[in-house]
């Protein structure tokens, strides 16, 4: 039977099981909304700003292994899209973005609304197609969704000439597509793993330190299996975030530059550094001549080109994560460490995590960290999305995860406006559990319009604004590196401030904007809490309604800052933990 | 240490882009690159000249082996293998020189292409080194225009670069013995 592109395209989106599909509609894909406007398999989620649809798309796939995907329409949308493919490609998410494209004749002439989307993505996807010929579609399509979410998972682009969409021609879409510059290693070579599980076996100090990787393998039942057979404590790199829970004897927390002190101690002192989906990034090695200078270091992954990149590895292991895991844990035996164990606590002991109260003394206003760790008393089993900065690192530092998939975080590109977009998306893919955005008042006004798409889709997400009217990561650093120049960073600097300010006077306006007000214009509900008594009812209340996104307004210490903290390019055992630089 | 990598791709649109882009985005030092159809009109052979230390050159080949469109990389630099350019160079030379660049050119193996009225075209074969000689050789002539295709290669022997997935079945084991080379 001979259908049009556009009915290719819906056909593939069914066979590959997908129920929820994020877009934007432009000229050139009309055709394929129109598909769609009377498909009642596929649902179509109408996002207010095209990355919000790539944030949704990736927050459904992070929140589920499931490939999200979204459709845009040229030029502009797609070029929309970028931020989130970029996102999406740093933290490994199997997302599938179509774009419309101009007709073939028309591409190269500066057509409008054209843009060389498949140029602009090449170094941000894992792969990238611009259909030339409506034979090559079924092909395509389906390989398109291998590729996502297969070997080590990332954003496809496919980008769809107007033409190719209209043009009638075969309804064949392949059940299987064999790629021969493609061809992933799961499997663990079997000596490696005899050398890994004897050099486990020897050590006196062994660590394990867990990226995002074990989450994307679907590997945490099989490692929390291995960590209980070994007594191997354990760190892990903001993406590993709840690979064991975070209350577990052996879960030393973070490593890196806002990690726990007993993880940065753990990994400068081990003897062998078990590296597992992890990438040893800047983030979370420090200085590298100083990182982990007395271990061995043992490293699976998926991709070949994480291992020795950054530190030197002796034991590589190039393989799935789970199924490496489970080849190895027969071999894998208890170990006796009481003496590493015993200093780890005392490491423990010596610097917990807790707030530092602001240099200027608390002003009565909320802590972050009591706003967090009540979050996570009153929804100890959420889904969190988290935007990019200090409210990003207060929750992986006050937030209990015991669940795999529960934290979603721009990791490695670090993209403000990532959270809530996020959250709408795995509310979607989880009806029945509760997914809060933590957000900061910077991060969140960079894709506030999707109050729109959460209100009449009728998503009870939670975004927690932690609001300090500045934004703060950055301030941070102006307050410990560049002498309290708050050059940019108070989102509330007017005309009346003045000039070269730093810090909060009573100039200052309570906040900016009315964050209540604007829930309340969009069909939310608005809530605000400025005593420390109402952050629990605030979040019980919230708890309450299950038909609308909910924003809490949650004034913090507007220059609390995130401790301990290593010093960009200093060693990880070189911590500070105050002002004073103590 | 300058390295010569041999690639097998597939003979799709951008896939010259997708290489050059990945040299210049990860910041690699890429001196050559010439890319021609193979005896299959699906695959392309590129040949490439890069530079870097033991740990760059590493992450490239490894790099290279993530593209989708890249089927193998093959290091030359280690194994027996030939090299060849090609250079076309146009120079100035008046009636009573062109003896002696007719001689240059012999002992240089080049071919003579063009004569005009104060200038001629060469063409020479081989490797890097003996074009860059020719060159010099040629300096004093006044060189009005040089062309050069870039470094083509291939192995000695009979052995054959497969496309065939089924006989690279042994990715892992090979991926991991790199390793082992690379550590050891």
């Amino acid at each position: 039977m001979k259908i049009s592109g556009a009915e290719l395209f819906v056909k593939a989106l069914k066979a590959e099981g997908v129920k929820h599909l994020f877009g934007f509609p432009g000229g050139v894909v009309i055709p394929v909304f129109d598909v769609l406007y009377s498909e009642p398999e596929i649902k179509v989620i109408l996002t207010r700003h095209e990355q919000g649809a790539v944030h949704a798309a990736d927050g459904y796939a992070r929140s589920t292994g499931k490939t999200g995907v979204c459709l845009v329409t040229s030029g502009p949308g797609a070029t929309n899209t970028v931020t989130g493919i970029a996102t999406a490609n740093f933290d490994s998410v199997p997302i599938v973005c179509f774009t419309g494209q101009v007709s073939r004749s028309m591409i190269g002439n500066d057509a409008f609304q054209e843009a060389d989307i498949v140029g602009i993505t090449r170094p941000i996807t894992k792969h990238n197609y611009l259909v030339l010929d409506r034979r090559d579609l079924g092909r395509i399509l389906k390989e398109a969704f291998t590729i996502a979410n297969s070997g080590r998972p990332g954003p496809v682009l496919v980008d769809l000439p107007k033409d190719v969409i209209l043009e009638k021609g075969d309804d064949e879409y392949p059940a299987k597509v064999s790629i021969r510059g493609y061809n992933p290693v799961l499997k663990g070579h079997p000596n490696q793993i005899k050398r890994a599980a004897g050099e486990l076996k020897k050590a006196k100090k062994p660590l394990f330190y867990v990226g995002g990787g074990i989450h994307i393998a679907g590997a945490v039942e099989v490692f929390r299996k291995a960590v209980k057979k070994t007594g191997v404590p354990v760190v892990h790199s903001l993406m590993g975030t709840g690979a064991v829970p975070g209350d577990d004897p052996l879960s030393l927390g973070m490593l890196g530059m806002h990690g726990t002190y007993v993880a940065n101690m753990a990994v400068s002192h081990s003897d062998l550094l078990f590296g597992i989906g992890n990438r040893f990034d800047d983030r979370a090695t420090g200085d590298l001549s100083k990182f982990a200078p007395e271990a061995k270091i043992v490293h699976i992954d998926q991709d070949p080109v994480s291992i020795s990149r950054n530190v030197p590895v002796e034991v590589p292991i190039v393989g799935d994560a789970r199924q490496v895991l489970e080849q190895m844990l027969p071999l894998l035996e208890a170990t006796k460490i009481d003496e590493w164990l015993e200093q780890l606590s005392s490491w423990r002991k010596e610097h917990p995590l807790e707030v530092q109260v602001g240099r200027d003394g608390n002003t009565g206003h909320l802590r972050p960290d009591s706003v967090i760790r009540t979050i996570c008393r009153v929804f100890p089993d959420a889904i969190i999305a988290t935007e990019v900065g200090q409210n990003q690192m207060w929750t992986s530092q006050f937030f209990t995860f015991r669940h795999p998939r529960s934290l979603l975080t721009s990791g490695g590109l670090g993209t403000m406006g990532y959270g809530f977009p996020a959250a709408i998306g795995a509310q979607f893919a989880n009806p029945d559990k509760r997914v809060i955005d933590i957000a900061g008042d910077g991060s969140i006004q960079m894709n506030i319009q999707e109050l729109a798409t959460a209100v009449y889709n009728k998503l009870p997400v939670i975004v927690a604004i932690l609001n300090n009217g500045y934004l703060g990561m950055v301030r941070q650093w102006q307050e410990l590196f560049f002498d309290r120049r708050y050059s940019s960073t108070c989102l509330m600097t007017g005309a009346e401030c003045p000039p070269q300010c730093k810090g909060p006077g009573d100039h200052c306006p309570v906040y900016h904007p009315d964050f209540v007000k604007l829930a309340e214009a969009y069909g939310a509900v608005g809530l605000r809490v400025m005593k420390d008594s109402d952050i629990e009812p605030a979040l019980k209340e919230a708890d309450r309604i299950k038909d609308r996104p909910i924003f809490i307004d949650f004034l913090v210490e507007r220059e609390f800052n995130v401790f301990p903290m290593v010093a960009p390019g200093a060693g990880n055992t070189d911590m500070i933990f105050s002002e004073g630089g103590e | 240490m300058t390295h010569v990598l041999s690639m097998l791709v597939e003979n799709h649109q951008g896939v010259l882009s997708r290489i050059a882009g990945l040299f210049s985005g990860r910041g690699y030092n890429l001196e050559s690159i010439t890319a021609g159809v193979t005896a299959d009109s699906q695959v392309s052979r590129i040949t490439l000249v890069c530079k870097g230390d033991d740990n760059v050159i590493d992450q490239i080949k490894k790099q290279l082996n993530k593209l989708i469109d890249v089927i193998k990389v093959t290091d030359l630099s280690p194994l027996p293998s030939l090299h060849r350019e090609l250079a076309l160079i146009k120079v100035r030379a008046k009636p009573n020189q062109r003896g002696e660049v007719f001689q240059v050119a012999d002992v240089f193996r080049a071919r003579v292409l063009d004569v005009g009225i104060d200038s001629m075209v060469l063409e020479v074969t081989g490797s890097s080194d003996k074009i860059d000689n020719f060159i010099a050789v040629l300096q004093p002539y006044t060189l009005r225009e040089v062309a050069r295709s870039g470094l083509i290669s291939m192995e000695r022997g009979r052995k054959q670069t497969s496309t065939q997935p089924q006989q690279r079945k042994g990715a892992s084991e090979k991926l991991n013995e790199d390793f082992k080379i690379t550590i050891a």
